[in-house]
């Protein structure tokens, strides 16, 4: 409808055009899958693992970087992402060390400095401690420990990103205790060290020293007692919750289950024994992948005694699609490249060259950057605000 | 709904059953209020209901229980999950997962609810507990009310027809009890829920009670009635019915406002006795139990009056905070704090939960340091002076008093407070006696009830002679005999002259106790002066007794009683 005021809100509807453009802010309904986050971070990961040229590792860190700063939450392992940063740092760090005291096989002509050699027993031989630092090791172990950092900041990146605990909860049935179990320790885990604490101040209640190991040790036992009740108290309040409940299976089908379990482990240690024992090699293979198929089978019958349902799973939508499908497209176009054109992603340290960015390589990195634009935005709370208490009337 | 036949519950290596001879039904939408003094074995009763007694904690059942027609013997807990909801003392210990919204469908998660209807049923309780601006909160991040409420909406959503509760309220400050009180009220009245709920603060709870149980001794017969009927003999009651049955009301008041209706014949009565005086030195003085004062005090050993506490160079401060604040982390937990503790006052700190109450005395024990300003402790800083020296000066009775507690005997406990005090042995053991006659030496700290570990901590604390003692929370899971107990303690300690600092949310005991009152709110002081003065003014922090006389300030039914008596 057009009206005179047709400019005005024709301004207003691109400008509310292009906010509709702009990725929606994340609730439970829309959250990415967690699961799409670990593949794009292991897609930026196997880029990584596929070139030594620091051009593009750096290239990869400030994607992962970018993504993560503009999609992380307030949530506790959103703050991982520097702590995996720091431990890439670390293992450069040490590879450069290495590199420097025990030297490495890299031939080199560029003499830095020389370290005093240490003569090493007759045993010892092979291994080199000092002697001669070339250049060559040095941008050799620079790139190699680059890698590493570069694959570390990936996997802080997927941390940071995803939710753990939905992860866990995307676990497939047969594994739901697994991964009850673990979100268990979770919570149980920050409960411990607040305990610690708690202990640690009461000695100092009891006029003795609340520092030191001493005092560390003495706490312990009342802490894992501590945690021991808890754990009780959470076990009678899960079982009085429903945890653990079965459905009635048909005794048919619990019969099944039983001898496909059954027989499917037994074949797969029969299978296992034909392939490692000379005589039985032409049967061994196919007994093996029998017994594995029934041991699945047996799974997948048992999880019907599970009478569980999942509150509001994580969906893996269209933006999921989009965000691991970026992380795969970076990992299979580096793959590619790195078969076509081996020289730019590996740039040469003897005779030592300077890298230059391959422009292809770079542009299909930058594809890592998608999630920052399609997944969903992180509510933009700079502060938990606490509900205001209720206030009552005077009576 | 919910029916006892001839139940008795006797536990392994136990001589006696811990509850006999219960044979009662309770009716479908009903509050029934559990009572009894501590160790009567309500816990175990409430257990046999959802099963965990005997098939969690081991034991004999001998009868039967029957939840909406079916034998917690045949059924385990997990096969009654669907209709009966059980929510303990610790909510903490309660909960599987993390965040708000998906604690609240993980029992329905456990049952096999179709996912639209969890989702459904989800939004309805956030609704109808007030969570839904919660619902994506970490758990651990929550206050105590609020963990309260998401622990009762995880038991609603699979639709209970009986909800059992432990203690729901003990940990709480009273707005947030008054928070999951009208939760409770609610489901009763709107939704038909059965409720079984055990508390020591009947203050509380009586009122929204249909009926209640009482349990009057172990392995007792129980009792059931109407909530006048068994306040009338009940062994355990709150102040409102105290002072009705001091005055003779017949039937008993349950509510502040049915005495309110009563009393004006009583505050006639009371008026021409003019102001009452609240010292309470003075108030003593004139209760019939005055009598007893000076034998209390001369039942403490002489060396703990604090002679020495005259000693120190600061006479007449115990403890002095200047322009304190305290930072953790991005919180300002205490700010700009100005306290001064004399000896021989008690001082009870209230407020909300979160207000900085246990914060401050962390810091006047040195536990934490302080960002700004100063705290001295006679003389002392407390962070900059040694556990060992500083224990002589100040001693803290933390809010868990098993965190003090070491030892696997209570002997080896009293040795090594002796130790550590630097005391001659046997004082601690000498203390333990005299505060809790008939301890035997080789008991386990763990085994000893809430209200005995409770005396046992204060006795290791005393042991170093703190001429300032501070209490955290001292009447968490104690019913009214233990509160009674530690109440002389305590008269005792401050008539002997020690300044006593104690943070509370049981405004009863402050009634009782404090000379004076300060009430934080984020970390400030927002009151501060006689107990009377503070708590009359203050409708969430007035005692029963001082909202049923006012506008006089009368505080707890003994001075009424006192006052009763003098006139005849």
């Amino acid at each position: 409808m057009r009206t005179e005021s047709g400019r005005e809100s024709g301004r207003e509807s691109t400008a509310a055009r292009r906010r509709a453009l702009l990725a929606p802010e994340a609730n439970r309904s829309n959250a990415l899958h967690p699961g799409a986050w670990w593949v794009w971070a292991l897609g930026l990961g196997t880029a990584a693992s596929r070139t030594t040229n620091p051009l593009l590792l750096g290239l990869l860190v400030g994607v992962a970087g970018y993504v993560v700063a503009a999609r992380r939450s307030e949530a506790p392992w959103a703050r991982s992402y520097g702590a995996f940063v720091k431990l890439g740092l670390f293992v450069l760090g040490i590879r450069l060390v290495f590199a420097v005291f025990l030297g490495s096989p890299i031939p080199g002509s560029h003499t830095l400095f020389t370290l005093p050699d240490v003569d090493l027993p007759e045993w010892a031989q092979g291994v080199r401690i000092g002697g001669r630092v070339t250049a060559e090791t040095l941008v050799f172990a620079l790139y190699d420990g680059l890698k590493l950092a570069t694959l570390l900041i990936c996997v802080g990146a997927a941390n940071a990103l995803a939710n753990p605990a939905r992860l866990l909860k995307s676990l497939p049935g047969a594994l739901y205790e697994a991964g009850v179990a673990v979100v268990v320790a979770l919570t149980f885990a920050p409960q411990l060290i607040a305990d610690l604490r708690r202990l640690r101040a009461a000695r100092r209640l009891r006029g003795r020293a609340d520092r030191g190991v001493r005092g560390l040790l003495q706490v312990g036992l009342p802490v894992l007692e501590g945690a021991l009740e808890r754990s009780v108290a959470l076990a009678a309040a899960m079982d009085a919750r429903g945890y653990g409940r079965t459905a009635a299976v048909p005794p048919l089908v619990r019969h099944t289950t039983s001898v496909l379990t059954l027989g499917g482990l037994i074949g797969m240690c029969a299978g296992t024994y034909g392939l490692l024992a000379a005589e039985g090699a032409a049967f061994g293979l196919p007994v093996l992948l029998v017994g594995v198929g029934a041991a699945l089978g047996g799974l997948w019958l048992g999880g019907r005694r599970s009478v569980r349902t999942r509150y509001r799973p994580d969906v893996w939508g269209v933006r999921a699609w989009l965000v691991s499908g970026s992380g795969i497209a970076v990992a299979a176009l580096m793959i590619w490249f790195a078969s076509t054109d081996p020289a730019a992603l590996r740039p040469g340290v003897v005779p030592l060259v300077a890298p230059t960015l391959p422009l292809g390589p770079a542009a299909c990195v930058l594809l890592g950057l998608l999630p920052a634009f399609v997944a969903p935005a992180p509510p933009s709370v700079s502060a938990p605000v606490p509900a205001p208490p209720p206030r009552k009337e005077a009576r | 709904m919910i029916r006892f036949e001839d139940v008795s519950v006797t536990y392994d290596e136990a001589a006696a059953p811990t509850v006999a001879g219960i044979d009662l039904a309770v009716p479908e939408g009903e509050l029934v209020l559990l009572v009894g003094p501590s160790g009567v074995g309500k816990s175990t009763l409430l257990g046999t209901v959802s099963g965990l007694v005997p098939h969690f904690t081991g034991g004999t059942l001998r009868g039967r229980v029957t939840v909406a027609g079916r034998d917690t013997r045949t059924h385990k807990p997990r096969e009654l999950a669907d209709v009966v909801g059980t929510v303990g003392q610790d909510p903490l210990s309660h909960f599987v997962t993390d965040t708000v919204e998906d604690e609240l469908a993980y029992g329905m998660e456990s049952l096999g609810l179709a996912p639209d209807v969890m989702r459904r049923r989800v939004e309805e309780t956030l609704d109808l507990l007030g969570l839904a601006d919660l619902r994506e909160r970490p758990i651990a991040t929550l206050s105590g009310g609020q963990q309260q409420r998401v622990a009762i909406g995880s038991v609603l959503t699979p639709h209970p027809e009986v909800l059992v509760l432990d203690e729901p309220t003990s940990a709480l400050d009273p707005a947030a009890a008054e928070e999951v009180l009208a939760v409770l009220q609610r489901l009763v009245h709107d939704l038909g829920t059965t409720v079984l709920l055990a508390e020591h603060r009947l203050e509380r709870v009586v009122q929204y009670a249909d009926q209640v149980l009482l349990l009057p001794a172990p392995g007792a017969s129980p009792l059931l009635g109407t909530p006048a009927d068994i306040m009338a003999i009940s062994p355990v009651y709150p102040p409102v019915v105290g002072l009705g049955r001091t005055a003779g009301w017949e039937p008993l008041p349950l509510t502040v406002r049915d005495a309110r209706r009563r009393a004006g014949s009583l505050r006639e009565h009371l008026r021409h006795r003019g102001g009452q005086a609240f010292r309470r030195a003075e108030r003593v003085g004139t209760t019939p139990g005055a009598g007893h004062t000076s034998q209390r005090a001369s039942r403490w050993p002489t060396w703990l009056s604090t002679r020495r506490a005259q000693r120190t160079p600061t006479e007449g401060t115990a403890a002095v905070t200047e322009n304190l604040a305290v930072r953790r982390g991005r919180v300002e937990a205490l700010h700009k704090v100005d306290l001064k503790v004399t000896p021989g006052e008690t001082l009870a700190l209230m407020g909300r939960n979160g207000a900085g109450k246990s914060t401050l005395l962390n810091t006047l024990v040195g536990v934490l340091e302080p960002t700004t300003g100063a705290v001295r402790i006679s003389g002392r800083t407390p962070h900059r002076t040694t556990p060992r020296e500083l224990i002589r000066h100040v001693g803290l009775v933390p809010q868990e008093p098993r965190d003090l507690l070491h030892a696997d005997t209570v002997a080896a406990e009293c040795a090594s407070a002796d130790h550590d005090a630097g005391a001659a042995p046997g004082t601690c053991r000498a203390l333990v006696s005299e505060l809790l006659p008939g301890i035997a030496d080789e008991i386990h700290p763990r085994d000893l009830s809430e209200g005995q570990r409770l005396t046992l901590a204060l006795a290791v604390v005393l042991t170093a002679r703190p001429p300032l003692l501070l209490l955290d929370e001292p009447t968490r899971g104690l019913d009214y005999a233990a509160k009674a107990r530690l109440v002389e303690h305590l008269q005792g300690l401050a008539d002997a002259g020690h300044a006593i600092v104690l943070a509370t949310h049981d405004v009863e005991l402050a009634a009782e106790l404090a000379h004076r009152v300060v009430i934080l709110a984020d970390g400030e002081v927002v009151a501060d002066g006689p107990t009377a003065d503070v708590v009359v003014s203050s409708p969430s922090f007035a005692p029963q007794v001082t909202k049923i006389l006012a506008p006089q300030k009368w505080l707890t039914v003994a001075q009424v009683e006192a006052a009763l008596v003098s006139d005849r």
